[in-house]
């Protein structure tokens, strides 16, 4: 080994606790990143892979009733490959012991002959026999949801009647790995997904010989835009309702939205982490360089090259850097492996992949390793600069100047003690600012990493006490004249009843559609409102349409364009509507129209699909119990279920990251003020110990050195919470955001957690520092020269 | 005889320098009484500065007893000696150790506002010829106006005894006088105890009585038959 190498392996280890501290950094910008980057490509490759072996559909319609010869045509369609249609009823669906109804999603299913695509994959139990009567599947998420058996019993209304099922097998379908109606909320505890025998479910609803439900397979390279079409075409005399592309699928859309989150935080926080890295090591190594002046000068005079020299300090950056790489790949693949298990048990997905690329491994230590030399190259631009002679001279009496305010006249108002303490901080302003920015950088961070239960928590504030007021909600099975109110309204408990309509719609806007539905409400809707990201209340213009702002912007148009809506249900009128405005909602891509245009757009009399009702808490069961007798309220929700599950589900993934990100917060506030202690303790040692020979006590000499930490964390703090609320916009601006837009909402209490945590880590580094100041060399200090 | 400023019995003190024992002091016995102005002198090693800090209250000796005036040095622990610093000793040292941070009077007022009864800041610098420039920084002056400020920040509080660790060693000639004279002048006019180590036998004539060290231990110690002043001496 050479002797320079000796001398760094020296160096690196009479410094180790700052290098491990570096490292730590480096380490959480690198694990965060490899670990939220390899979670995303691990969960896309886990859902490919299990879309491919399920054969999962490309196209997905539904209709009234369509004949099975049209499966034929439906075939003929250029492109598609495989044609699979089916009858699929959601209905009531009531289990012992549990008041609030629940939903049952329908899938008829052929168990002698299999379909070929959307396979089944069967988690526990058996397949129900063929023909049996009574027997079904049920998804493996609505089971856990419910704790229940297999074997369970459980009530299902069958074209009114009431029929019991007996559940003999549990099952994993790519069709629900998020099993939700459409509202965007995981809804396991409510919905459930049953596959029956075909059948018995056709002859149930008097379905025989017809289907109401199609999934298409694609050849490859075919765009599903033209099958979708054309397949809307075909269907359309049979009240189809607009077919979609796996794009729009429901699960699909929620499970990209899950898996991209992860790449926009992979991304923009380890990114800070690397930065503030960056700095401490640019800082630690300008203090290494100052203080081995001596010997640089030394290694000129024998002759090195400042070209070795230099190497031997970025040498001194590039161990700390690999360090932290080291620490950082292990801690990504750690975390990668437990995101992607807490993940794939949370979709349910069949197996378990997890895969670290090697790219992300030579992305990350590049990144690190730039991010690193950018931060030494500026101190070691200082060692080659420095003339051998010069370096050889002790180093003057560090210059102070009077401090701002004793210019202007103020010098009575500060100790001498304050007076080092400012003057310190004013003598090196640039060191200052970076620890500032350090310690502020993990404060935003804090911030940005937990502001998202206040987010959500507002969020369901104000979807479920601002604009869904109602606390249940009925839908019909088919639009019932408005008179249903008044039935409504006899009802136990109930006291007050607001109708609605909804009509499935496709809009068009040029080569632009979505499909989605029209919704009515009435002039003095109370329990139903439309509110804006600034809790505005929004009403549908006379004649207009109301669009969220996000449904505006996928189909490009702006108040006072025209779209096209083409109504999938009734008559299906296809005719031009007016965009009278357009509404920031928080949640949904939602049109709004007064319901009397609605109707009458729709020409039909005044009819209802909906109902929302507030109702006395002490009736609600007896209420429950009569609305599940009512076989035309096919959809009956109790509102406060859907909170409880929504803040459950969100919990348990919220609490995660909160942890994670809090340690590496912590590990960054540590890392910054640690160093920087360790510096100014190393370059004030001398000045210290001289204090501490006039008799000042180890109290009085920690407040000067602590003193400027303390007044440089009292500074971040509030910079932090202004960086944290930038951050947090950030990041929600890069998140995928189409079904729920989340609030910058953040609570003073995650200001205060933020600001906690990063005084503990000060007073951590600080106690880690006392006991150095406690032993201070008193009599070795006074030997030497500064 | 006047009062017995410090006592010691049998000091040794040994540290460990790795595997190695060095025996700085190996049994030192001394009196030194108020008022008086004692040399150190000796080689490199002989273990002058360990008595001197011993004395100071900074470091402590592993046997041996030492008494300041009624205070047992031995045995205090770092409060005790912090505070006996604080009270009772002022320090000079070969590199000024000031404050950089901090001008002239300030260096000075960072003792006064923690000792009992101290001087004025200006009123300490006056005493050693630095009535001005008392705002600038150290990095201002010269070494003899710097080594001048540590003499102020000494005496500024009154101690009893003030300790100089080679007080000139890194100063000019006539620097080096100028520190000295301010040292004498300081014993002389105000009574301070003043124990001046150096490697300049020159000095010695100054003193009252000048101790040689050797290998750790008191090896000789001559009383000059005249004190001479600073002025008088040459080097």
């Amino acid at each position: 080994m050479k002797s320079l190498d000796r001398k760094l392996l020296r160096d690196l280890w009479s410094l180790k606790t700052q290098v491990v501290s570096i490292a730590l950094v480096i380490a959480c910008g690198i694990g965060g990143f490899i670990g939220s980057i390899s979670t995303y490509s691990s969960l896309l490759w886990s859902r490919g892979d299990y879309y491919d072996t399920a054969r999962f559909a490309h196209v997905f319609a539904t209709a009234k009733r369509a004949p099975q010869s049209l499966a034929a045509k439906i075939h003929a369609i250029a492109g598609v490959a495989e044609v699979e249609t089916r009858v699929v009823r959601d209905s009531q669906l009531s289990l012992p012991g549990v008041t609030p109804p629940m939903i049952a999603r329908l899938i008829g299913f052929d168990f002698a002959h299999p379909p070929g695509m959307n396979r089944l994959t069967l988690k526990s139990g058996r397949w129900p026999a063929p023909g049996a009567k009574g027997e079904v599947l049920v998804n493996q998420r609505f089971l856990e949801a419910r704790s229940l058996k297999l074997g369970a019993q459980m009530n299902v209304l069958l074209n009114g009647k009431l029929e019991r099922l007996a559940l003999v097998g549990t099952v994993l379908t790519p069709e629900y790995i998020y099993a939700t109606r459409g509202g965007g909320m995981p809804d396991d505890e409510w919905f459930a997904v049953l596959w029956i025998d075909a059948q018995a479910l056709a002859a149930a609803f008097n379905m025989e010989g017809t289907f109401n439900s199609v999934l298409l397979r694609l050849q490859r390279g075919t765009s599903p835009e033209a099958t979708v079409e054309a397949l809307d075409r075909l269907l359309e005399p049979y009240g189809g309702f607009g077919a979609v592309g796996r794009e729009d699928q429901v699960s699909h859309k929620i499970l990209s939205q899950e898996i991209n989150q992860q790449r926009i935080f992979g991304t923009v926080l380890p990114a800070i982490f690397l930065l503030v890295a960056a700095f401490i090591l640019n800082v630690v190594l300008h203090r290494q360089v100052n203080a081995q002046r001596g010997e640089i000068a030394a290694l000129k005079a024998l002759g090195y090259e400042d070209r070795a020299i230099a190497w031997h300090y970025l040498k001194f950056a590039s161990v700390i850097v690999l360090l932290g790489v080291a620490i950082g790949v292990w801690l990504g693949w750690w975390l990668g492996n437990a995101m992607t298990g807490l993940y794939t048990d949370f979709f349910h997905f069949p197996e378990f992949h997890y895969r670290l690329e090697p790219w992300l491994l030579l992305a990350s230590a590049g990144a690190a390793l730039a991010a690193a030399f950018g931060g030494a190259l500026a101190a070691i631009r200082g060692v080659v600069r420095l003339r051998a002679a010069e370096a050889l001279r002790p180093s003057a009496p560090a210059e102070f100047r009077p401090l701002m305010i004793e210019r202007l006249g103020y010098a009575g108002l500060l100790t001498p003690a304050q007076r080092m303490i400012m003057r310190n901080l004013e003598r090196k302003p640039l060191r200052a600012a970076t620890t500032v920015a350090g310690i502020a950088g993990s404060v935003a961070i804090l911030i940005a990493g937990t502001f998202w239960s206040d987010a959500i928590e507002w969020f369901m504030d104000v979807q479920f006490n601002m604009v869904q007021r109602a606390q249940v909600t009925v839908g019909f099975a088919e639009p019932v004249s408005r008179d249903a109110r008044w039935e409504l309204e006899r009802l136990p408990g109930v006291k007050q009843v607001e109708v609605t309509r909804a009509i499935p719609v496709r809009l068009r806007a040029g080569h632009r559609s979505y499909r989605t539905a029209i919704n009515g409400l009435a002039d003095d809707a109370t329990l139903l409102r439309i509110l804006d990201a600034e809790l505005r209340e929004a009403t549908p213009a006379p004649g207009g349409v109301l669009l969220t702002t996000r449904l505006a912007e996928r189909l490009g148009v702006a108040p006072g364009d025209e779209v096209v809506a083409e109504l999938l249900e009734g008559k299906r009128i296809k005719a031009p509507l007016r965009v009278s405005g357009t509404v920031r909602e928080l949640a949904g891509m939602n049109a709004w129209m007064r319901l009397e245009d609605l109707n009458r757009f729709a020409r039909e009399g005044a009819m209802v699909s909906g109902a929302g009702l507030l109702v006395d808490r002490a009736q609600e069961s007896a209420l429950l119990e009569r609305l599940k007798q009512m076989p035309a309220a096919a959809v009956v929700i109790v509102n406060r279920t859907l909170v409880d599950t929504f803040r459950e589900t969100s919990a348990k993934n919220v609490l995660f990251f909160t942890a994670i990100l809090s340690a590496f917060a912590a590990t960054i506030a540590v890392g910054v003020v640690y160093n920087n202690a360790r510096i100014q303790l190393a370059e004030r040692a001398w000045e210290l110990a001289s204090l501490r020979v006039l008799g000042f006590t180890r109290g009085e000499v920690s407040v000067l050195l602590l003193g400027e930490l303390a007044l440089e964390i009292a500074a971040a703090i509030p910079l932090g919470f202004a960086a944290g609320y930038g951050l947090a916009a950030l990041l929600l601006a890069l998140m995928p955001h189409e079904m729920i837009e989340f609030p910058l909402v953040i609570s003073r209490a995650t200001y205060l957690y933020a600001g906690a945590v990063v005084v503990a880590a000060g007073v951590v580094s600080a106690l880690i520092v006392r006991n150095r100041i406690d032993n201070l060399d008193m009599v070795g200090v006074l030997k030497t020269r500064e | 005889m006047s009062e017995t400023v410090f006592q010691a019995r049998a000091l040794t003190k040994v540290y460990r320098m790795g595997e190695a024992e060095v025996h700085a002091l190996r049994g030192v016995d001394l009196e030194i009484h108020a008022g008086e102005f004692i040399v150190l002198l000796g080689p490199s090693g002989s273990g002058k500065s360990t008595l001197l800090n011993i004395l100071g209250g900074l470091d402590t000796p592993t046997t041996g007893d030492v008494r300041f005036l009624e205070h047992q040095l031995t045995g205090a622990d770092e409060a005790e000696l912090t505070r006996y610093r604080r009270e009772h000793v002022g320090f000079v040292f070969q590199f000024y150790n000031l404050i950089p941070s901090l001008t002239v009077r300030e260096n000075v007022e960072l003792v006064t506002d923690i000792a009992a009864a101290p001087m004025r800041a200006d009123e300490a610098l006056a005493w050693v010829g630095l009535g001005e420039r008392l705002d600038h920084f150290p990095s201002q002056l010269s070494g003899g106006e710097q080594q001048r400020v540590a003499i102020a920040r000494a005496i500024a509080k009154r101690p009893q005894v003030l300790l100089c660790d080679e007080p000139t060693g890194a100063l000019d000639y006539e620097t080096g006088k100028l520190v000295l004279e301010v040292i004498a002048k300081t014993n002389a006019e105000l009574g301070t105890t003043a124990m001046v180590i150096t490697h300049n036998a020159a000095i010695s004539g100054m003193a009252d009585r000048v101790l040689r060290l050797g290998n750790g231990r008191i090896v000789g110690e001559e009383k000059p038959a005249r004190k001479l002043t600073p002025a008088e001496i040459s080097w």
